[in-house]
């Protein structure tokens, strides 16, 4: 796994802005991370958390403002910074029509791995689907897609991972599993930045905490309170929101 | 240039395999190729036009409106679950996506004029085996520069409110060319003339390759943009 160069934060952000129109969907949103920080974005719907995400993983382009991975500023022509992010999106980014094993094989083509087979297989154990391998995408309940998902943002071994409401849809037993997943790269030191409207799920992987209303970051911090003290600092950020 | 191409062909690989699994859009471009064809037969008055005369452009326009079928499902297939973004995130190059696309296109298209050749013969009763070399050779240029532009209009439709019939409308215009050009040249094939006279078509149309496939590549990238 790549790690940041000495001096430089993993992830950096400056002055971010995006707009659609007329509404602002990012406005001056900043930040920085460290290697193996987990940032988790908390937002009302519509507050621009997937805004911000889809900027950081460079599909879309902002108006304003930087994007920087190990002090390099992000170009989305360059196809060095998009292997440096892994993105788990509201969509599993999958084709129903490939089975498990061809989906990651495919996408493991297209990042050039040396040994696509093998990595595919290796990813897929790594999310405990081995023996679902030859079964089509389609037939997948929600979790094992979710799970399929992250295989497929894992497979070219990202520094940066994005996730966006990763847990949305999903069961008590695939959310446990998927927890124990995110907690597992955390440790692995990659450098994490999750979007949700649920504190609940997003605090326990998170070391640096923002709430995302309106396009702004209202507070942005290391992690410093439980959940009451969050919950509590939410309902305020996004009173009259 | 070689990882641009392995990453076209990944593409290409995975829209002909996802196509051969589920075959809608060839069924549904066969069985419209088949209908056109048998309903050009039975509405035509062989008293009035000979076959020969009418056949060129029956088989071309079928042709077109046939190859529409495989560029609409280029990019549709990508919709599904958003894998676009999947496409879109990984370091393979627009230009290999774009080779990729534009790849599997053309062997579907020319799938559905492979099967659809045989059924224009058995319909309008033509010799075509006595001019299927050079005809071959023609139907494949064309549908390089006809797939060429396609497959760029195809990622420009496809996010659009009615990106079906968009396309068309898109298309169409750019197909003036290669269509006229088969067209005559068919004409001039069955009606057993030199190749000297339909030289000049064959130039056109090669000359209409290179300058569309060169283009829309450079384009591409572009229509890409949220």
């Amino acid at each position: 796994m790549l790690i940041a160069s000495a001096g430089s934060p993993a992830l950096e952000v400056a002055g971010l802005a995006k707009r659609f129109g007329h509404v602002r969907a990012l406005r001056g949103v900043a930040f920085a991370l460290d290697a193996g920080d987990s940032l988790a974005v908390f937002g009302p719907n519509g507050a621009g958390k997937t805004t911000l995400l889809r900027v950081l993983a460079g599909l879309l382009r902002p108006d304003a403002g930087t994007v920087r991975f190990g002090g390099e500023v992000l170009e989305r022509s360059n196809a060095a910074h998009r292997r440096r992010v892994g993105l788990i999106s509201h969509h599993s980014l999958l084709y129903d029509g490939l089975t498990a094993a061809e989906n990651l094989l495919f996408y493991a083509r297209l990042y050039d791995l040396a040994r696509p087979k093998e990595a595919a297989a290796r990813a897929l154990a790594g999310v405990g689907l081995q023996e679902r391998a030859s079964d089509p995408a389609g037939t997948f309940s929600r979790g094992m897609v979710q799970r399929l998902a992250i295989a497929r943002a894992l497979l070219h071994d990202p520094e940066v991972m994005l996730l966006d409401e990763p847990f949305s849809g999903l069961d008590q037993r695939a959310a446990a599993a998927l927890r124990e997943l995110l907690a597992r790269l955390r440790a692995e030191r990659r450098t994490m930045v999750l979007v949700t409207h649920n504190i609940d799920e997003g605090l326990e992987l998170a070391t640096h905490v923002a709430i995302q209303v309106a396009g702004r970051f209202a507070s942005l911090g290391a992690r410093d309170g439980d959940l009451a003290a969050y919950r509590a600092r939410y309902a305020e950020a996004t009173a009259g929101a | 240039m070689r990882r641009v191409l392995a990453q076209a062909w990944a593409i290409a690989a995975k829209d002909l395999l996802l196509e051969f699994r589920s075959r809608t859009s060839f069924l549904s471009a066969l069985v419209f190729t088949a209908l056109v064809l048998a309903i050009f037969n039975f509405a035509r008055d062989p008293t009035a036009v000979s076959s020969v005369d009418l056949a060129p452009s029956v088989l071309w326009i079928t042709f077109s409106f046939a190859g529409v079928f495989g560029l609409n499902r280029a990019f549709t297939l990508e919709k599904e679950n958003h894998a676009i973004d999947g496409l879109l995130l990984s370091p393979a190059s627009r230009t290999a996506l774009y080779l990729g696309k534009s790849a599997a296109n053309l062997v579907f298209v020319g799938a559905v004029e492979a099967i659809a050749l045989p059924l224009f013969a058995l319909f309008f009763n033509v010799p075509l085996l006595d001019v299927l070399g050079p005809l071959v050779l023609v139907i494949a240029l064309a549908t390089i520069g006809f797939v060429a532009v396609g497959t760029l209009m195809s990622s420009m439709a496809v996010n659009t409110r009615f990106g079906e019939m968009l396309l068309l409308v898109l298309v169409l215009p750019f197909l003036v060319t290669p269509v006229s050009a088969g067209a005559e040249m068919t004409a001039k094939m069955l009606a057993q003339r030199p190749f000297a006279e339909w030289a000049p078509w064959l130039k056109l149309l090669a000359a209409y390759d290179i300058t569309f496939v060169v283009l829309c590549t450079l384009v591409f990238e572009f229509t890409l943009e949220e």
